[in-house]
């Protein structure tokens, strides 16, 4: 059976959850081979092997985390010299996006990126793609060379499927690109200890109509009483009421989770592009004409600094 | 010796348009109002802080690949206040990926001359956000991408990458190929005076047979990447909409119960 590479995306060995979801793609093409690079690459295998993974190619040096990017490419095509593939397959993160396309150039094969689903084809993996704001599906493939697809989180299960998993040593030699852009700090991100946004089953986003940053704890308290990511439209990003990274929309994250509640949230193209591939839509809003009730399963046309604090107590008093 | 900036920029379909795809199932360009690409404003904004912050001579020029009307894009990236443009043109590009794209501005870039190559975040059509990485590759050098913050001083460009897991500080020798996201600060509107001085501004036309580019690696028939479909996203199904009468909480609860939420 052909071999696919799987990108693996990691935290100092923690296995981040779109990997585990290219898992179960991968397998629908042929067997997976994971690769995973710098700290903690070997504390992968053990998650990797659990959802599919035949082999998982490590490899660590200080580059991976000194140099931008380039550096992981080089062993990406390592791994892809070893292997020889029927496709690569990587997480659609920013970073992720531009090891894919620099390793696409270099193999001379077509790319695809942020596949929302990805199916065996006579002339290779058929890849689903949402575009124009999610107002059109498209179906594509790969005309020349390896098809290297990157996939976008949420978009299949994470499936127990145990297989070997084997750890080997991938044998990297750098490019001379790969020194070209230092790191030269790297400051992590806070936790919040809420699921990450472009991961999680229910997100809550506040917008304009939440009117201010300290109002942003009355999302972040429904937030958390769902186990749920905040979000934030552009115009409240704008104003400084909450991160950037938070941001759903075309120039933010683009989200597909199982529920999301707008709040606040007009409904613009430019949010709706970020979000309307969410399963299940509900939105609160005091204007009726907003377009955001055109998107969803439930709106309730109120102020929601009524209806989201009540229904935050309803949500605590039901989960008991 | 003078700074040379290219700033890489894309004529697109007006996103608040209702956009749609031609038959041969490229991005129907017809009905739609073309603009440059709200990102690249971004771009445009940042070579022109780079140059007034610039110790010596600093000259930008403002490069497209697209059919004739992409030179609106030129212009209002020259009414921002860049000082000339290239446009490469050809009939022979309609339907090009993001491969062959990447290549006609490789040789643009290298045709034009440069020290620093700055594009936006992404494209608003086809919002890959690959281009940049790609041509960093095509032209072997730095890749400097995705910043919130840039600067470049004595022959070097540092910049903020602000990551999913991590804001990181960047740092590349030139010549590099730089990428700004629109946290990087606002685009200027074009002035009255700046409008008018853009009309005197030389606009370069160059074709495949210029780039010395093969017409087969390029347009419909050469792109590594087919697209076998596109469906219009069926509406969604209306959804219960409820005024708040005082019990709106507990009704969403219910249907959120109802779903299985909670």
């Amino acid at each position: 059976m052909a071999e696919v590479l799987v990108y693996v995306d990691h935290v100092d060995g923690a296995v981040r959850k779109p990997t585990l979801e290219l898992l179960t793609l991968a397998r629908r093409i042929g067997e997976p081979v994971a690769v995973a690079l710098g700290s903690g690459a070997e504390a992968t295998a053990a998650t990797l092997a659990e959802h599919g993974a035949v082999k998982v190619l490590t490899a660590d040096a200080p580059e991976f985390a000194d140099y931008l990017v380039v550096p992981k490419v080089d062993a990406l095509q390592a791994a892809y010299d070893a292997v020889s593939p029927a496709a690569v397959l990587v997480p659609s993160s920013a970073e992720g996006k531009e090891i894919a396309a620099r390793l696409a150039v270099r193999i001379e094969s077509g790319i695809i990126t942020d596949a929302i689903d990805l199916e065996a084809g006579d002339e290779g993996p058929v890849a689903t793609q949402s575009v124009f704001a999610a107002a059109f599906t498209t179906k594509s493939r790969i005309s020349k060379g390896t098809p290297v697809i990157t996939v976008k989180p949420n978009s299949a299960p994470v499936e127990a499927a145990p297989a070997a998993g084997a750890v080997e040593a991938l044998s990297v030699s750098f490019s001379a690109q790969a020194t070209g852009t230092k790191v030269t700090s790297r400051t992590p991100r806070e936790s919040t200890g809420r699921p990450e946004l472009t991961e999680a089953a229910i997100v809550v986003s506040g917008g304009r109509g939440v009117n201010g940053a300290e109002n942003f704890a009355i999302i972040e308290a429904l937030a958390d009483s769902l186990g749920a990511a905040v979000g934030a439209s552009r115009a409240a990003v704008d104003a400084g009421w909450y991160p950037h990274s938070n941001q759903v929309g075309q120039t933010g994250k683009s989200v597909s989770p199982q529920l999301y509640i707008a709040s606040g949230i007009s409904g613009a193209i430019q949010h709706r592009a970020g979000m309307q591939t969410s399963k299940t839509i509900v939105a609160v809003n005091k204007d009726a004409e907003a377009p955001i009730f055109d998107l969803v399963d439930y709106g309730v046309v109120g102020d929601l600094f009524e209806v989201v604090p009540q229904l935050t107590e309803e949500v605590k008093s039901r989960k008991g | 010796m003078s700074l040379r900036i290219v700033v890489c920029v894309k004529y697109v379909p007006d996103a608040t348009g209702d956009r749609h795809f031609a038959e041969d199932l490229t991005v129907d360009r017809d009905d739609v109002d073309g603009l440059l690409s709200e990102l690249d404003e971004y771009a445009v904004e940042q070579a022109l802080q780079i140059k007034e912050a610039a110790d010596d001579d600093a000259e930008i020029t403002v490069l497209t690949v697209g059919p004739e009307d992409a030179k609106d894009a030129l212009r209002k990236a020259l009414s921002m206040g860049a000082d000339k443009a290239v446009h490469v043109e050809d009939d022979d590009l309609h339907g090009t990926d993001v491969m062959g794209t990447s290549l006609v501005l490789a040789k643009a870039v290298e045709e034009t001359g440069y020290d620093l190559v700055i594009a936006g975040m992404a494209s608003t059509d086809g919002t890959m956000g690959v281009l940049p990485a790609i041509l960093a590759e095509r032209l072997g050098v730095p890749q400097v991408t995705l910043l919130s913050e840039v600067s470049v001083e004595g022959g070097v460009v540092k910049g903020r990458r602000d990551g999913d897991t991590a804001s990181e500080q960047l740092e590349a020798s030139l010549p590099a190929v730089v990428s700004v996201t629109d946290q990087s600060g606002e685009a200027r509107y074009p002035s009255f005076k700046g409008i008018m001085a853009a009309k005197k501004k030389p606009v370069k036309s160059l074709d495949l047979d210029d780039l010395d580019i093969d017409a087969e690696s390029v347009g419909l028939e050469g792109a590594w990447t087919k697209v076998d479909s596109a469906a219009e996203r069926p509406a969604r199904t209306a959804g219960t909409i409820v005024k708040d009468e005082g019990e709106g909480g507990k009704q969403l609860a219910e249907f959120l119960a109802g779903q299985k939420f909670i």
